[in-house]
């Protein structure tokens, strides 16, 4: 906390456009602090993972720079790769080598060799928990150890910067879990920083010490969890109707009850701010059954990332609705 | 230095996942004999086709055009591996380490080499089993085995290239079955071109295919006309080096397009 905050890492304007018209990345900025977690939050097709494969060299942008571990991306990629450790969304791991086989090639990719590669290789197998499966063939694993075995191979030649791109995405709970510990004690190795993606909520408040909201291309907010979570004042209250034309009577009702925000509709749910939303909660429901409104639910939260997303986006964060449509 | 040393990485991870695949390995072995028997036999009369030309018997004029065939349908498969690699995101892995990007070709290509070079072994081993004579001796075969390896890094280098650029099996099935039936029959594989249509004679003449079997079956004879082994051998070497280049490029393009 004390320590001087250097930047580790660095980007500035970054545009990237794909064949098709596609905007990626649209003007993002960002710049993370050495030593810290930091999570790039947002739906697929925000820009999250372009923003990684312009960072870990491999995609170069159309226009804007940017700066990892001291090395610029354009002019010195292999000094920024020396300096990186990459866990790509998708597993890169070789199927039809053995776990030993492919953590192994990644060492000697990296000029490791001999001895000192043989220790390396089979301590991060111990520590992600792979040795004993480390000499069957990686096809036979299961999705969980395929990731643990790209953390270790990303981590195989020490680096200071460690790239997760969505690192959890596809996993069961438990393997989630697993992998979610192993993050936090990374996170406590001197000197890594580790910048993830993700767009699971709960996942960034977690493991991240700051948090970017990227939305189109660019950051539209950014903070720690808490300081995001602290923009929302009090807590929300949302009341689902059973049918949709119930939805705008509802907020217009919700818009006269005393001590609540502006209510927004999204879909079948109206939400509004309140400071004590669970007082409120008889006088919303009188009101609502006053206008003959057939309530479904009314639930009372805590702020949420999610309230942050949908404060900062004017969208409601549905990644499972997204990753269908794509 | 660094870069050699990937390169023999990378052909190493190849190799040892074709020893892991039987059917592979029995396949690389049976299918080079089928030919050497199938068309040994088949065309086995047509030496006493008038103008046929040198003696000998039918498999001496034969084992050049198999094995450089060899070489030609085995390495044109070598984009395969290049696509399994970008859609298991692989090769976005070696990408962003510090590897050399030429020897992500170089090793893969290295790896169709050490294996065309057992092939040819088999070969020649069969071939003087049914009584071929190499009259060459061991530096003709030799030559002829460099011809066949250079004819493969050419067709390997090509079919990584278009692996990269087009990243789907099709097409790399489309273009390889498109090329080698052609590239083999517009040369000397089977019969002398004397006995070919002119414009067959002509096209072969700027056949790379054809170069390797004439100077691969000029270095197995008895006294060969180098005039004639040197210059094809040096054409292939730049060919070889001209495509392997060509297909190292195609990471860059590759790279902007993601």
């Amino acid at each position: 906390m004390h320590t001087e905050h250097t930047r580790t890492i660095e980007a500035a304007a970054l545009v990237k456009t794909y064949p098709g018209g596609v905007r990626a990345l649209d003007g993002l900025d960002l710049d993370v602090a050495a030593g810290q977690v930091f999570a790039l939050l947002g739906p697929n097709g925000a820009g999250k993972s372009t923003t990684i494969k312009v960072l870990t060299t491999l995609s170069r942008p159309d226009s804007g720079s940017a700066r990892v571990a001291g090395h610029d991306v354009l002019r010195a990629p292999d000094a920024v790769r020396r300096a990186i450790g990459v866990v790509g969304q998708r597993s890169s791991v070789d199927g039809s080598a053995t776990g030993r086989e492919n953590i192994t090639l990644q060492g000697r990719v990296f000029g490791l060799r001999g001895r000192a590669l043989r220790a390396r290789a089979e301590a991060l197998l111990e520590q992600l928990g792979l040795s004993e499966a480390a000499d069957r063939i990686v096809g036979t694993w299961s999705g969980g150890m395929r990731r643990r075995l790209d953390v270790a191979m990303g981590l195989i030649h020490r680096p200071s910067v460690l790239f997760l791109d969505e690192p959890t995405t596809g996993l069961d709970p438990d393997a989630r879990a697993a992998l979610w510990a192993e993050i936090e004690r990374l996170a406590r190795t001197d000197g890594l920083t580790i910048l993830l993606t993700t767009h699971y909520l709960d996942e960034a408040d977690r493991l991240a010490g700051e948090v970017a909201i990227v939305d189109r291309g660019r950051v539209v907010a950014r903070g720690t969890p808490d300081e995001l979570k602290s923009e929302l004042q009090g807590d929300a209250i949302h009341v689902d109707v059973r049918a949709a034309q119930d939805a705008a009577t509802a907020a217009s009702v919700l818009g006269r009850v005393a001590g609540l925000g502006r209510p927004s509709v999204d879909g079948l749910r109206v939400s509004a701010r309140a400071d004590h939303a669970a007082a409120a909660v008889p006088s919303v429901l009188s009101a609502l059954d006053g206008a003959g409104v057939a309530v479904a639910a009314v639930t009372v939260a805590r702020p949420s990332l999610d309230d942050v997303y949908f404060r900062h986006t004017g969208r409601a964060f549905r990644p499972e609705t997204l990753e269908a449509s794509l | 230095m660094t870069a050699i040393a990937q390169t023999a990485d990378v052909a190493g991870r190849h190799l040892r996942f074709f020893l892991r695949q039987p059917w592979f390995v029995l396949m690389a072995v049976v299918q080079p004999v089928i030919w050497l028997l199938l068309f040994g036999a088949l065309f086995e009369k047509t030496t006493s086709i008038p103008g046929f030309g040198a003696g000998g018997s039918y498999v001496d004029y034969l084992v050049p055009g198999v094995l450089v065939m060899t070489a030609l349908f085995g390495c044109g498969w070598s984009g395969m591996s290049i696509v399994e690699d970008l859609d298991n995101a692989v090769i976005d892995r070696f990408l962003v380490t510090p590897i050399h990007r030429s020897a992500i070709v170089a090793g893969l290509n290295l790896y169709e080499l050490v294996a065309l070079a057992i092939q040819s072994a088999i070969i020649g081993g069969l071939a003087l089993a049914i009584g071929a004579r190499f009259e060459g001796g061991l530096l003709g075969f030799g030559l002829l085995t460099a011809c066949a390896m250079l004819v493969g890094a050419i067709v390997a280098s090509l079919s990584d290239a278009l692996a990269l650029m087009l990243r789907q099996r099709e097409s790399v099935i489309g273009v390889n079955t498109l090329l080698t039936m052609p590239l083999t029959f517009l040369s000397a594989a089977f019969m002398p071109l004397e006995l070919a249509p002119d414009w067959i004679r002509t096209v072969a003449a700027y056949n790379p295919v054809n170069w390797a079997i004439e100077a691969g079956r000029e270095a197995l004879t008895a006294s060969p006309d180098w005039t004639l082994v040197l210059p094809r051998l040096g054409g292939l070497a730049l060919l070889a080096v001209v495509t392997t280049a060509w297909a190292t490029r195609t990471f860059g393009a590759y790279q902007r397009s993601i």
